[in-house]
């Protein structure tokens, strides 16, 4: 049975459709990259995914669909990383990791929470300045503290809304290294909204594209990134490249033909 | 091993938590032996717990003949202990309000104050005094004050939730709301004789004068029935001070909660200043003094922000007392003399470390 199911989600704000019949399935131990350009949807499915927003369509945690489990059973099996935020300001590091204890705990903070913060401070290198104040970091060393919090909320499916925006190459990689890592050792499920498609090529499984709401593509990364599947999501001529087996690529200048490049 | 650095950080924060709240309790004792001394009849400190302790158990004290002579039990549970009381009970309610709106609305400026929960009291407290208009006969002020600070907090509530409960719907309802009971106010100042004008601004710096048993009575069974459900939440404070969007993903009922905790703090002081007037200024202050010691945890800061309220506003209402000999300065007055020189004083200190 698949971890998270989506069935034909779509979501408006008002009258302005945001998404459009979105379905996918996501398995445990695999990262699932959702590319795009600016407001094709991918906050909009993260959010849904989670229920932070209410969408039309079902979506199904380990086959129950979500609509009918809580807020709290939904935070046990969903994690899910804002993109710049969620942070409040004065708290400590170790707080605000802390936090992502909050579906698990009643009132009082147990030896095991503490050990799943310590543990995911950790993971995420982030450690030695766990007594610092979150508002006192760079936005790299924040942004590893959110993920550092979905990783002790413990929840076997995690939603990350551009995780690496924030970091330099170096971090990049290593955040999406772990991501990886995690979903394949741990056998969790990772879905990451991502600019960077090479990125997103070289460690997600597969990827789904998502262009005005609709799903462009769904596949493999280098089944689906093509020259023309670029253009077709971005309007931009690219060349793509094959780099020991993953697809590499390099955008050239905006597109001349804005005609709409069908996708088989 | 490098994060046990984390876990002990946190174990030696909580250890200063504990020891703010229980010094915070024993400084109250201390401050309310003294409190009770206060006032025409000659009591020590000593003398006040002991008569303290034989009303409490009549049999079991035995009270030295000079005060038995000076009716010393008879003035301080006639006189002295209620307005004691009535302070901390108001301080901790109103501190503990604060936090809660502050911490919801994720809004350092967020007070009865700021919300228009305090005018729409003002307000209330102004139609019953010039016009003679109010709900509960005999109770006027106290009825009009109650009544139209929940008829603003329900305003807001209701404006929040046509337009989507979030944090900054509630403040900007909440400031329009403040302007416009303070409008109706001056209005009613502008129309009004000039007695009744120097009634309602007298009204309106806050007071303990009238505090009483029953009075004390009502609000201490209001703010007892409403804190133990936000300590049980406190969680969900700290979950929505991270943003609705976190807080929704952490699992808390968003909607829901915001509306219970605003509700609860609303009540909390609605009840305190229908019978105060406007001491706003303590739950704007205290929550912050209390932050920038131990920190943002809501378990532990709605009981010690209570405290630091409680102990603020008792401390005050000593100052008011005997500050200058034969006048009471309003406590509200008093409070904001006394608090922002501590709270800059924190303030500056912070930003230089």
């Amino acid at each position: 049975m698949p971890l998270l199911c989506a069935r034909r989600v779509s979501f408006a704000y008002r009258d302005r459709q945001v998404l459009e019949d979105v379905s996918f399935v996501l398995d445990a131990g695999e990262v699932i990259g959702l590319v795009g350009p600016n407001g094709s949807g991918k906050t909009t499915l993260l959010r849904c995914l989670d229920r932070i927003l209410d969408p039309e369509g079902a979506v199904f945690l380990e086959g129950r669909e979500m609509c009918s489990m809580n807020r709290t059973e939904i935070a046990r099996a969903v994690a899910y990383v804002p993109q710049n935020g969620g942070v409040s300001g004065s708290a400590t590091v170790f707080e605000t990791v802390l936090m992502g204890r909050r579906p698990h705990l009643r009132w009082s903070v147990s030896e095991e929470d503490k050990q799943k913060v310590s543990e995911a401070l950790s993971l995420l290198g982030i450690g030695d300045f766990a007594s610092r104040r979150v508002d006192r970091l760079s936005g790299g060393e924040r942004q590893r503290v959110l993920i550092a919090r979905a990783i002790a909320q413990d929840a076997r499916i995690l939603l990350l809304d551009e995780p690496t925006s924030a970091l330099d190459v170096r971090n990049q990689i290593e955040v999406m290294d772990l991501l990886r890592r995690l979903a394949e050792e741990r056998r969790l499920a990772v879905v990451a909204a991502i600019h960077d498609l090479n990125l997103a090529a070289r460690y997600c499984h597969r990827l789904l594209i998502l262009k005005e709401g609709l799903v462009l593509g769904w596949g493999t990364p280098s089944s689906l990134l093509s020259g023309e599947m670029v253009r077709a999501a971005y309007s931009i001529e690219a060349s793509v490249k094959d780099e020991m087996g993953v697809p590499y690529v390099v955008p050239l200048r905006p597109s001349n033909n804005d005609d709409p490049v069908k996708i088989e | 091993m490098i994060t046990d650095t984390g876990r002990q950080e946190y174990a030696r924060l909580t250890e200063k938590r504990a020891l703010f709240i229980t010094s915070l309790i024993l400084i109250l004792i201390a401050l309310a032996g003294v409190a009770v001394t206060l006032g025409s009849a000659d009591l020590s400190v000593a003398d006040s717990y002991l008569a303290v302790l034989a009303g409490l158990f009549p049999d079991a004290v035995d009270l030295p003949d000079r005060m038995i002579e000076s009716n010393a039990v008879g003035i301080v549970w006639g006189w002295r202990l209620h307005r004691v009381l009535f302070a901390i009970a108001a301080g901790f309610g109103l501190a503990i309000a604060g936090s809660v709106m502050q911490g919801v609305l994720r809004n350092p400026l967020a007070s009865p104050f700021t919300l228009g929960i305090a005018s729409a009291a003002s307000c209330g407290a102004s139609v019953a005094i010039i016009l003679g208009a109010g709900f509960l006969s005999g109770y006027l002020v106290v009825g009009n004050a109650f009544l139209f600070a929940m008829l603003a907090a329900g305003a807001i509530y209701g404006m929040a939730r046509l337009r989507g409960m979030g944090s900054e719907t509630m403040i900007l309802a909440g400031i329009a709301l403040m302007y416009l009971f303070s409008a109706v106010t001056s209005l009613l100042q502008y129309l009004g004789n000039s007695e009744k004008v120097q009634a309602v601004v007298f009204w309106m710096f806050g007071s303990l004068d009238k505090s009483s048993w029953p009075k004390l009575a009502i609000v201490t069974v209001v703010v007892a029935a409403a804190v133990p459900p936000l300590l049980w939440r406190a969680w969900d404070l700290n979950a929505l001070a991270e943003g609705d969007e976190t807080a929704k993903s952490l699992g808390v009922p968003v909607e829901r909660s915001m509306a219970g905790f605003m509700l609860a703090a609303s009540l909390v002081t609605a009840v305190i200043i229908c019978f105060t007037g406007t001491i706003g200024f303590i739950g704007l202050v205290a929550p912050h003094i209390t932050r920038m010691v131990i920190g943002t945890d809501h378990r532990t800061l709605l009981p010690a922000s209570g405290l630091v309220g409680a102990v603020l506003l008792l401390g005050a209402d000593c100052l008011a007392r005997t500050l200058i000999p034969g006048t009471i300065i309003p406590v509200g007055i008093m409070t904001a003399f006394l608090g922002i020189p501590f709270f800059l004083y924190l303030f500056m200190r912070r930003r230089d470390a």
